[in-house]
């Protein structure tokens, strides 16, 4: 933690359950492992984002996330502007209204440029 | 978006302190102590005004320059510290303890009778609560075989196991005492676990014999006694009224000098007229060389011409706090000094304990009287309403239940919004019954002045954190004294 040190026993402990918090969720964690860092999706690929893959059926029913949240992988963590509107300059609002991709996914504005 | 940035924030329940210059928040459903930054106080400081959202927050915090990120993160640390809360405050209940809760501490009253007559004493004063008519005045072997054995079986899987003999006058009964101490270190030793002996007693008994067996076997001694001779004489007296210091002074001094095995500490009893704490504490731990003093306000019901007014109790308050300076610049200079209230509290909020129950009494600890029945600690031994069984037939569930039952800090309304209560947990349950006819009942009479020194030794914790942390470590090991 940053900003509270702990000084007492009991504060030791909370501050490790809080900075525990922070580490990311990975497989055999339980093995004495290197520091572990923040999943930090760059790029496409290597992101393994649900929406290049099939779930194990063939389809797209069972991933882990919803496949219409892929739209965002596009808009706020890469920028890939053959898929979608340039949201920096141009078209800032393009999906204001598509709170929750799953459920407002036909909300996006279509965009003419 | 997580949802933790939809909801509305509020203060979470701590109560901040200043020390050394710095801010500190004591946690009160942990007990937890953070030191905390000026960006923390920051986010204090605007929800001290009122409630806000997750965004209002943010912008507030993004208008005094912190950057988007920064304040988000530090929102988020609040929060998760449970600093900063976001739902209606519910009072997580704390849980009952184990039924099997395995004893630690065994406090036997070797007899119930004393060679002194102090008018406030609370086995024999008034406000007595012991009944000892028709029952034996001295403990003989068996029920003290019975005892020491009882202990070892109640504290399974516990690897260390104490004894405190108590009295009456403890030393009355010293051929009992040795024998148990015997007896008792053979048997833990033959299970392989570590056995350790305290005794209290009010000194007049104390002979070199006795003094070079306690100090060959470590067991810690506990002199009652209430300061320089105009002091101790007032209520410390002879059954005949005449004063007892002139009898005890050199057979402390004796003591200090030979028992060099555990440190040796006096326990002063305030009352009306008895509350010049600095004298008091300069004289028994500079004059007659104590290593630590600890001071308690007699317990009383109001009405007593011994007990302490409120505002008598204003008087000890402003002594301590003297005392309390005193300490804290001996711990920056890495030295100890001796005042027990504040180690005693020092040691427990190192620790950071949330009690359930304001102390051991009938959990890890319990008191066996003369005739072998059981009570909850040495200050209900020998009192039938307060029984919890025999030593004989062993602990009677029911009983021990009702009594944690009604000792429980849910069970205590006045106790919910006391920022205090992790420590105190409505306090002494003898104390309560005397005042109060429950010792359920929180102790209503002192908690402003509970409040008042934690706020000081929280303090005396700050700085010390902060000027010489390496001190703190002293108080790994140490339990409270009582």
């Amino acid at each position: 933690m940053r900003h509270l040190k702990a000084i007492n026993k009991k504060a030791r402990r909370i501050d490790g359950l809080v900075s525990a918090m922070d580490a990311d969720v990975v497989a055999l964690q339980n093995q004495p492992a290197p520091q572990q860092r923040p999943h930090v999706p760059m790029g496409c690929a290597l992101a393994f984002s649900p929406g290049w893959e099939v779930d194990s059926a063939g389809g797209t029913a069972g991933l882990c996330q919803p496949v219409e949240r892929d739209i965002y992988d596009c808009y706020v963590t890469c920028f890939w502007p053959a898929q979608v509107p340039d949201h920096l300059n141009n078209y800032p609002d393009w999906a204001s209204k598509c709170a929750a991709a799953t459920k407002d996914w036909r909300n996006l504005d279509l965009v003419f440029p | 978006m997580t949802a933790t940035q939809t909801c509305t924030y509020r203060l979470g329940e701590f109560h901040p302190f200043e020390a050394g210059g710095r801010q500190f928040l004591y946690l009160v459903p942990a007990g937890a102590i953070f030191e905390m930054d000026p960006s923390a106080a920051a986010v204090l400081s605007l929800l001290s005004e009122g409630a806000a959202t997750h965004e209002e927050l943010i912008g507030k915090l993004t208008q005094r320059d912190f950057a988007y990120h920064d304040a988000t993160e530090l929102v988020q640390e609040l929060f998760r510290a449970r600093v900063i809360v976001a739902t209606d405050s519910i009072q997580e209940p704390l849980e009952a303890p184990p039924s099997d809760f395995p004893l630690q501490s065994l406090v036997m009253n070797l007899t119930n009778q004393c060679n002194l007559s102090c008018q406030y004493c609370y086995e024999f004063g008034d406000d007595k609560v012991a009944t000892p008519e028709g029952k034996p005045k001295f403990m003989d072997m068996a029920t003290a075989k019975a005892s020491v054995d009882f202990l070892l079986e109640q504290s399974s899987g516990r690897k260390a196991v104490h004894i405190t003999f108590f009295g009456g006058e403890t030393l009355m009964n010293f051929p009992l005492l040795e024998q148990v101490v015997k007896y008792a270190s053979r048997r833990a030793a033959e299970q392989g676990r570590q056995i350790d002996f305290s005794l209290t007693t009010n000194g007049t008994l104390l002979t070199p014999a006795i003094i070079e067996f306690l100090s060959q076997n470590r067991v810690g001694v506990t002199v009652s006694m209430d300061g320089p001779p105009d002091l101790q004489d007032k209520l410390r007296v002879f059954a005949n009224g005449k004063g007892s210091y002139d009898i005890i002074a050199p057979r402390v001094k004796a003591l200090i000098q030979n028992h060099r095995t555990r440190p040796i500490t006096a326990r002063v009893t305030l009352t009306k007229g008895v509350t010049d704490v600095v004298r008091i504490f300069r004289h028994l731990k500079d004059d007659l060389g104590f290593h630590e003093v600890g001071f308690a306000p007699v317990t009383t019901s109001p009405d007593r011409l011994y007990a302490i007014g409120e505002r008598g109790m204003d008087g000890v308050l402003e002594e301590f706090h003297i005392l309390a300076d005193e300490y804290l610049e001996y711990a920056l200079r890495g030295e100890m000094h001796g005042f027990s209230n504040v180690s005693d509290t020092i040691a427990e909020l190192y620790q950071g304990v949330n009690k359930s129950h304001p102390c051991g009494a009938a959990l890890g600890l319990m008191g066996v009287g003369p005739s072998g029945d059981i009570a909850p600690c040495h200050r209900f031994v020998d009192s039938d309403t307060h029984s919890l069984g025999n030593i004989a037939t062993g602990v009677d569930r029911a009983k021990q239940a009702d009594f944690l039952n009604r000792g429980h800090i849910n069970n205590k309304y006045d106790c919910r919004t006391c920022w205090a209560r992790p420590l105190c947990a409505g306090g002494c349950h003898h104390e309560a019954f005397v005042r109060y006819g429950d010792t359920g009942h929180p102790n209503l009479h002192y908690c402003d002045w509970i409040r008042d020194w934690t706020d000081t030794c929280l303090r005396i914790f700050g700085a010390i954190s902060a000027q010489n942390p390496e001190f703190l470590e002293k108080f790994a090991e140490r339990k409270a004294l009582n």
